[in-house]
């Protein structure tokens, strides 16, 4: 079942890769099926809600590889998988449809490549066995380094090298961390492995411990990503086409996935120790990201740097460590994806309308086009964390959170929201409210454009009023990475945990 | 009733529904109908519950209805449920009754403007918010009321989205409250640290026991800022005047019946918290105080009718907060409920004086309106009358006099606050008078259009007149053979005055501070009505000194000016100082040296590829060689 959930996207994507040679429209029309395809397997695994409460995985697959070296095919997924598993099928339906009518070139190659990042990604929230994990976040990046490179803006190739030396770096400094983390275990046990479950009662403590934790922070702290390290952000979400953009939201959640499933459990003591540091570059990135994006004069990059932000609230809640700051991450990383995706689509909307992303071209446009006004306006406050919106629901367990371990790093994210409040309002002002300067003729929303949007809408909607169902599916893995970080050791699973929400 | 009380906020929520879907596809009858239907029906809602509450009051005083789950997870419970009581029964009757009755004028006044639905839309959505906000039984729920108000008056100032001043002025509002936002919030979080929980009845349960005084100062002090920032007080009182740039019932809504009373109704909902800290609730009355007086005095200066009455609800607000900080709770209630028919009245008329002089709103501009706005003119006296507290004949006297008599006899109070009370009692006569002098006596300066005269003008303006002057009788004081009924109510919750000296209240120091407080306002009222009886007065313009003085009032104390320069020019030359991002470029230059050594070893047609093969090579011998190493 787990490689069937790999096999689609990569059989879909070398399908259309394949078929786009012969007809044009071919490729996303198979894109399409082999997502919704996707998206069936994942509610059939989602059926039984029975199993939600267990800290054992849902599904779980184990094939040795290289049994010399302990690397064996090794697939695992639990509620938290599946949250976001979900959340990355939904945004690449979204992107294949936003990019329906955008891209025009090549289509078989930006399918193929839109469908490998998918398969890229399932196999990230899917892997646990360490190097199959560092596999497939490579086999992530490559596909998007490609996509900014060839279908990109005219800045493409200064942003797809920036993407590619920033992440690429991260990447060797996890496989170093990966691999030292290997050596000393097999030092201490005599073991070679390099399955997770093996490794966690035996990882080492003390200052190796701290080194390889920093190891896996760096590589992950990247892709997130946390200030100072977000330098290729902006660049590859303003250069590269819009729609792969839409799933890029995903891409910035295996950060915050591999910090909880690996980072944290590994290491709780180093985790632990460095929690003060975590926290303040948590604190950094809210501020810096919100403060970016309020001088910001360009759309993608206002998009961009609020998404920044976001993963602020992210990495804050993961440095707190505890259960509320950990659920909040979780929901974050769902609302930040369902929002940067939804003004990424929306832009997509706004430049075939009016032939530009610039603040100073835009304006007024409420005049024209009141349906694209009201979702620009509807995300504008999902983004600044309005509550009954999904966001805010991120935000306030983070917060929570935080402040059971540091008042202090609480009472200044919180500044963040005025910030954010800042810009967001500067967002609608500028491009939907005010005189009307857009000089070409407007038309409003069509009806698949208000399908797509309108579903980012109502998701935001539901998990803004109803988290309970993501809270519930993450509940069990989380609550044992809490537990694991209060105790500073490795804790076992426990079955049928009495947690269970009703 | 749970079933009622539950509907009592979802009915305008389908209004809102219904508006933001489909409402460009109605007409405007239809919108109007089901924009002021919602409302009248949560109206009626009300009166069924107050009715049933009255008849058989539910046990504990508090009728508690949930409707869902919103969150539960590591400890936190929320929920969507409402608690009634005597408090949140008073101020959802405010919200319904007089939101219905502005929104009936507004159905009318509002007829040509091109987003009919839209404002209609963002109408329901307001009471909606506002009553979730008094309905909240937890303070999760109360902060999305809360936040949901910022947002409708955010919307509803820029409502005019053309003009870029409305958008800053409606910017200006919710980044405002939005800074005291952070105060309530951070708050909220410490509350929860140290007791456990969010519901609010628990919290009021578990403060005194499980904080220290300290936490408690620190709590309530960052709670207040909430409400300062909503309700406009010192220092954040500086988005009210400019929200303004919105219609005519916007202003009314946002200064009567919602958004504004949200702080008074949080602090009195938070009482036993306050109560903890009286150094904080001693702050909270001489921040109102003083902030009275200086908004009775800027008020004075306006040149723009809908200014002074900005002003004016900055200023009565203050005395509420007064009342607030000495412990005054009920009076200050009270005062919030009769200030809520007299501020629409006054707003309501202000629109109806503006929209027949084709917007004109510049006090030097009008006069002799009188004969040709017959019932704006009546309309303005009868709220102009009660913003003074002229005696006997107005309901704000009797607000107004239990906030002077709670000031007097409460241990809390004390010479400094009463004065600060009497003198903005003096200040608010003079400008009330002076406001009613320019617009409808005198000469008429411009001929005005004929007033709105439709049935839903009359009758908001009617109803609303016979509020702002008899509302006084829901609490008539002993003194005048009152029982003090909605005081005794409310009594149910909030405590009495903490007593000075064990001494009780006498009826003759009661009626002292009734005929002092009487001949203050009478003072004031006569001469502003005095010097503008006849219009505008010619005088010679103002020396240099004078002039400067009254420009200083007339900006509101510049405050604007002085935050201006401490905090919003620094906020932008750090956030521009940031374009193009240092770090970014910073990380550049690593990448720059990378490349160069990359472009040594390959050629630049393919570097790319080669690069990242070389990467990879790297990477997978590092690795086997340490393998093999071992």
């Amino acid at each position: 079942m787990l490689t069937l959930l790999l096999l689609v996207p990569a059989a879909g994507g070398l399908a259309a890769w394949l078929v786009g040679r012969r007809a044009a429209d071919a490729p996303r029309k198979l894109a399409l099926l082999t997502l919704l395809v996707q998206l069936g397997l994942l509610l059939l695994v989602g059926q039984e809600p029975a199993r939600f409460g267990t800290e054992s995985p849902l599904l779980e697959q184990q094939h040795p590889w290289i049994p010399s070296l302990g690397i064996s095919y090794h697939l695992a997924l639990d509620g938290l998988g599946l949250v976001l598993l979900s959340l990355t099928v939904f945004l690449a339906l979204a992107a294949v449809l936003t990019a329906w009518r955008e891209i025009r070139e090549r289509e078989g190659g930006f399918y193929g490549l839109l469908l490998l990042l998918v398969c890229g990604l399932t196999g990230v929230f899917l892997a646990v066995d360490l190097v199959l994990f560092y596999l497939f976040w490579e086999v992530m990046l490559l596909p998007k380094f490609f996509l900014l490179r060839y279908w990109g803006g005219p800045g493409r190739v200064r942003a797809a090298w920036r993407f590619l030396l920033y992440t690429f770096g991260g990447g060797l400094v996890l496989l170093l961390a990966i691999l030292g983390l290997h050596l000393a275990v097999r030092q201490t046990t005599g073991v070679a492995t390099f399955d997770l479950p093996a490794l966690l009662p035996a990882a080492p403590g003390g200052e190796l411990g701290l080194v390889l934790f920093a190891g896996f922070f760096l590589g992950f702290a990247v892709k997130l990503p946390v200030f100072p390290l977000h330098g290729w952000l902006a660049d590859a979400h303003a250069e590269a086409p819009l729609a792969s953009v839409v799933l890029g939201g995903a891409m910035l959640k295996a950060g915050g996935f591999g910090l909880i499933r690996f980072a944290l459990p590994l290491f709780p003591a180093a985790a632990l120790h460095l929690q003060p540091l975590v926290l303040g570059l948590g604190v950094a990135t809210i501020l810096y990201g919100g403060l970016l994006a309020c001088a910001a004069t360009d759309l993608r990059r206002i998009a961009a740097y609020a998404s920044l932000a976001g993963m602020g609230f992210v990495l804050l809640g993961i440095g707190a460590g505890n259960e509320l700051g950990l659920q909040g991450a979780v929901v974050g990383m769902v609302a930040h994806g369902l929002i940067a995706g939804a003004l990424f689509a929306l832009w997509v909307v706004l430049r075939a309308q009016t032939g530009t992303l610039a603040l100073d071209g835009l304006g007024g446009l409420w005049h024209r086009a009141p349906r694209l006004s009201g979702f620009t306006l509807f995300f504008a406050l999902a983004a600044l964390g309005l509550p009954g919106l999904a966001g805010f629901v991120g935000e306030f367990l983070v917060l929570l959170g935080t402040f059971r371990v540091s008042p202090a790093a609480a009472a200044l994210a919180v500044g963040g929201l005025v910030i954010s409040a800042v810009f967001a309002l500067r967002l609608v002002q500028r491009t939907v409210h005010g005189p009307l300067r857009v000089t070409r003729p407007v038309t409003d929303l069509a009806w698949p454009e208000r399908v797509v949007l309108g579903l980012f809408a109502l998701l935001l909607l539901l998990f803004g009023l109803h988290p309970q169902p993501l809270l519930d599916a993450s509940q069990a893995p989380l609550a044992q990475v809490a537990r694991t970080l209060a105790a500073g050791e490795p804790q076992p699973p426990v079955e049928d945990h009495p947690e269970v929400a009703p | 009733m749970k079933a009622l009380l539950l509907a009592l906020p979802l009915l305008p929520a389908l209004g809102f529904v219904v508006l933001a879907l489909f409402g460009g596809s109605l007409s405007r009858r239809a919108v109007a109908a089901l924009g002021c239907g919602v409302v009248a029906g949560a109206a009626l809602l009300w009166t069924v519950l107050a009715v049933g509450y009255g008849v058989a009051p539910p046990p504990g005083e508090a009728l508690r209805a949930n409707l869902a789950l919103w969150l539960a997870v590591g400890g936190v419970q929320a929920a969507f449920s409402f608690t009634l009581d005597p408090l949140s029964l008073v101020l959802s009757g405010v919200v319904t009754l007089v939101g219905f009755f502005i929104h009936l004028h507004a159905a009318e006044t509002m007829r040509s403007e091109a987003g009919y639905s839209r404002f209609f839309a963002y109408f329901n959505l307001f009471i909606t918010c506002m009553l979730v906000l008094v309905l909240a039984d937890n303070l999760l729920l109360l902060f999305l009321g809360w936040e949901g108000v910022g947002l409708c008056s955010y919307l509803l100032i820029g409502f005019w989205y053309e003009k870029n001043e409305n958008g800053r002025a409606a910017t200006k509002a919710f980044l405002v409250t939005r800074l005291g936002d952070v105060g309530l919030l951070v708050g909220m979080l410490w509350l929860f640290a140290v007791c456990g929980t969010l519901d609010i009845a628990a919290l009021n349960q578990v403060a005194p026991e499980s904080l220290t005084a300290g936490t408690a100062t620190m709590i309530a002090l960052l709670i207040f800022l909430g409400a300062a920032g909503k309700s406009a007080q010192l220092p954040f009182q500086v988005w009210l005047p400019d929200a303004m740039a919105g219609p005519s019932p916007v202003s009314a809504l946002i200064h009567a019946a919602t958004m504004v009373t949200a702080g008074v109704y949080l602090l009195a909902r938070l009482h036993p918290l306050f109560l903890l800290a009286p150094e904080v609730l001693g702050l909270v009355a001489l921040l109102g105080g003083a902030g009275a007086l200086l908004a009775a005095l800027a008020a004075a200066a306006q040149r723009d009718l809908k200014r002074v009455l900005a002003y004016s609800t900055v200023s009565q607000l203050g005395l509420m907060f007064v009342a607030l900080g000495v412990g005054a709770w009920r009076a200050a209630i009270f005062h919030l409920v009769v200030h809520a028919f007299f501020k629409a009245l006054l707003f309501l008329a202000a629109g109806v004086v503006s929209d027949s002089l084709h917007h004109e709103l510049n006090l030097l501009r009008m006069g002799g309106l009188r004969r040709r706005l017959p019932a704006a003119h009546l309309s303005f006296l009868a709220g102009a009358a009660s913003l003074t507290a002229l005696p006997l004949i107005t309901a704000g006297f009797y607000s107004k006099d239990a906030i002077l008599w709670g000031i007097w006899a409460s241990s809390q109070g004390g010479l400094l606050l009463l004065g600060l009370a009497l003198a903005t009692s003096l200040i608010t006569g003079w400008y009330s008078f002076r406001a009613y002098g320019l617009v409808f006596l005198g000469p008429a300066q411009r001929e005005p259009h004929d007033e709105h005269d439709g049935v839903p003008v009359r009758l908001s303006l009617t109803v609303l007149s016979l509020g702002a002057l008899a509302s006084g009788l829901l609490s008539l004081p002993h003194l005048f053979g009152g029982s003090q009924w909605l005081e005794t109510f409310l009594g149910r919750l909030l405590p009495g005055l903490p007593a000075s000296s064990g001494a009780l209240p006498s009826l003759t120091a009661e009626a002292a501070v009734t005929v002092g407080a009487s001949l203050v306002a009478l003072l004031g009222a006569g001469l502003g009505w005095w010097r503008y009886r006849a219009g505008r007065p010619a005088t010679p313009p103002l020396s240099g000194l004078g002039e400067q003085l009254r420009r200083v009032l007339e900006s509101g104390w510049g405050f604007d000016w002085v935050y201006a320069r401490l905090f919003v020019r620094p906020f932008w030359g750090t956030a521009r100082r940031l374009q193009p991002d240092p770090v970014e470029q910073g990380g550049d230059l690593a990448a720059r040296l990378s490349l160069a050594t990359a472009r040594v070893v390959t050629s630049p047609e393919t570097g790319g590829l080669r690069l990242l093969l070389l990467g990879l090579l790297i990477g997978a011998l590092l690795g086997v060689s340490i393998l093999l190493g071992r």
